[in-house]
């Protein structure tokens, strides 16, 4: 049963805009589900190396900005009076670049985690997203700064031959979005469960005894952040894609923060963790504000966070877990410890 | 005092020569230099502080000498990293948090054959047939270990919750799943009831018969004597004695520094 959870859970979620027409939920199902493959990514991250990127949007944002502006075409100068020019070109090569290019610069941040640890490796992300933030804010004449890049063109789907057919209703948005999900959940799956992933749970538990039996500290993390990297750019090509404007304020580190907490709250170092965290966070703000004012919304929002933090600190799924593994609690650990406790 | 005895026949495998490791002003290792040969066990034993968890450290890789070179079977290790040197087949198990707490103990055996996996990125990411071949190789190889040391029946219990000897014993089926030519076990008994600790000392009398060099840092002396081909004596960072356990045994030099000046009197005396 447990096996073949994923792929009902995909048959399930491909039945979705069969019974939901209205825009305003089919909308909000797509953007969330950009936002559980970027939490996807980041889980790979945070849950299974142990690493925190609190700068895990800027792929996000690189990935929206590079696919954008291969698919727009820009002119720019650069110092020296070198003009580059780049003429349009199709969407999909857009989003694979976009892809390229935050895994290039996961790979940097990858490389980063070995000089800095812990602390410094948070501040160093942080400020690499701000410092993300600021050139896609400052360097107007290839971002338009914060006009927005506008008219981002739709995904193009099709074959040579059989002609060409560009992505308008959110129905379609929504099966690639799900389309994406889903590849990205088995691409990290198959990572995980494999000799790399227990390299990398390994690294996370204890480093030193990790590298002693041969692990190659800095191989395993550089590639989580890459491959962490590239999906977080594939979610942000399909956002720039979807909503056809991005703004500097793609970077912000809300969004990092959002994607922490789907996350921590789902189960972090569980592939299911952040699809449900995501869900759960996704939609807490759509159905709150067909009845609540904005002050409210944001309450419930937190408050909900708090109390699954307090009352389920590992997460959803690794609860949901332990409950099923053992349906009746151990009755002999109880006494022994109820012993120790009394004795004085 | 050079210990002349029948294993100087057999291959050098792991060579110190002058090493020295200071931090800042102490001196934790002053000039150290010894070789373990193929096939031999060489136990390195001292009081507290005296430098063999030091000299561990700059055999693998964790620590930089600040002098002197480690070869082992000719190769310089003095600038590699410890995943390099295990790659070398030089692995060592840890005094404490000798296991990973939080996975299985079969998982533990899993991760400690990582230097074992055939399958590539490419085969792992498309599930081509290789990465199946190689992860059912693995299974078969991490049973075969935890029967071997004797622990199979705590398969799929976490190893967090196993008792100390078996995490012991698990971190040497770890080490011996890294495939290592060389073994070096930082005090593997200590903690260790009788019963398991003879246990430990079968399955090493077993793996010196299958011809593994062991370089072993310990304080239980009845093991040490009872193990070991050679023992080097370590006080204050530099090597006191050296040689086969009968000559230790009786060394004054040894007994000054286990049992304090006063001791060594009274017991001449009496």
């Amino acid at each position: 049963m447990r096996r073949y959870l994923p792929f009902l859970s995909l048959l399930a979620a491909a039945t979705v805009p069969l019974w939901i027409q209205d825009p305003y939920f089919l909308n909000a199902f797509i953007t969330t589900g950009i936002f559980i493959i970027a939490a996807m990514s980041l889980n790979l991250l945070l849950g299974y190396t142990g690493q925190l990127s609190l700068g895990h949007v800027a792929f996000f944002g690189i990935g929206a900005y590079t696919s954008a502006l291969v698919s727009l075409g820009f002119n720019v100068e650069l110092l020296g009076g070198i003009r580059i020019v780049h003429e349009p070109w199709p969407v999909w090569t857009g989003i694979v670049i976009g892809i390229l290019v935050a895994g290039f610069f996961g790979y940097v941040v990858g490389k980063l985690s070995f000089r800095v640890r812990g602390a410094y490796f948070v501040i160093v992300t942080i400020s690499f997203a701000e410092v993300a933030r600021l050139i896609a804010l400052n360097w107007v004449e290839l971002t338009q700064g914060p006009l927005a890049l506008n008219s981002i063109p739709p995904v193009t789907l099709g074959l040579p031959g059989l002609g060409y057919y560009d992505l308008y209703s959110k129905q379609s948005y929504f099966y690639l979005v799900l389309a994406v999900l889903a590849v990205s959940y088995v691409v990290i799956s198959r990572l995980v469960n494999s000799r790399v992933g227990r390299a990398m749970v390994a690294l996370k538990e204890n480093e030193s005894l990790a590298v002693s039996v041969g692990i190659d500290v800095t191989r395993y993390l550089v590639l989580a952040a890459v491959v962490s990297a590239g999906i977080a750019g594939a979610a942000g090509g399909l956002y720039a894609h979807y909503l056809k404007i991005i703004d500097p304020d793609v970077f912000l580190f809300v969004y990092t923060v959002t994607m922490v907490i789907m996350v921590i709250t789902g189960g972090k170092g569980t592939l299911a963790g952040p699809v449900v965290g995501g869900l759960i966070f996704g939609f807490i703000p759509v159905f709150s504000r067909s009845f609540l004012g904005p002050e409210l919304q944001w309450i419930i929002y937190g408050i909900f966070m708090i109390l699954i933090v307090f009352v389920l600190p590992q997460g959803i799924v690794p609860a949901i877990e332990r409950w099923f593994a053992s349906p009746s609690p151990k009755p002999a650990a109880l006494p022994a410890q109820a012993h120790v406790v009394e004795t004085p | 005092m050079s210990a002349v005895h029948a294993i100087d026949t057999a291959q050098p495998a792991l060579v110190l020569e002058h090493v020295a490791v200071h931090f800042g002003g102490l001196i934790a290792i002053a000039d150290m230099s010894f070789t373990v040969y193929e096939g031999e066990v060489v136990s390195l034993i001292g009081p507290n502080g005296a430098g063999k968890t030091t000299a561990f450290n700059v055999v693998t890789g964790f620590m930089r000498p600040t002098q002197g070179t480690v070869k082992y079977r000719g190769t310089a290790l003095t600038t590699l990293k410890p995943h390099q040197v295990a790659e070398l087949g030089l692995v060592r198990t840890f005094q404490r948090s000798s296991v990973f707490q939080t996975v299985t103990v079969f998982e533990n055996v899993m991760i400690g054959l990582h230097r074992r996996g055939e399958s590539r990125l490419w085969d792992t990411l498309l599930a081509l047939p290789n990465e199946r071949r190689s992860e059912r190789r693995l299974r078969e190889r991490a049973a075969e270990i935890l029967a071997s040391v004797g622990i199979e029946h705590r398969a799929h219990d976490l190893a967090g919750s196993l008792a100390y000897g078996d995490q012991r014993l698990l971190g040497v089926a770890m080490a011996l799943a890294a495939d290592p030519s060389m073994l070096l076990l930082d005090e593997p008994v200590s903690g260790m009831n009788a019963t398991e600790t003879g246990r430990f000392m079968e399955l090493l009398a077993r793996l010196r018969r299958g011809g593994m060099t062991i370089l072993l840092v310990e304080h239980d002396m009845p093991m040490v004597m009872g193990a070991s081909d050679r023992i080097v004596v370590l006080n204050y960072g530099r090597i006191i004695a050296e040689g086969p356990p009968d000559d230790i045994r009786g060394n004054p030099e040894v007994i000054r520094a286990y049992l304090g000046e006063g001791v060594k009197k009274r017991a001449r005396g009496s």
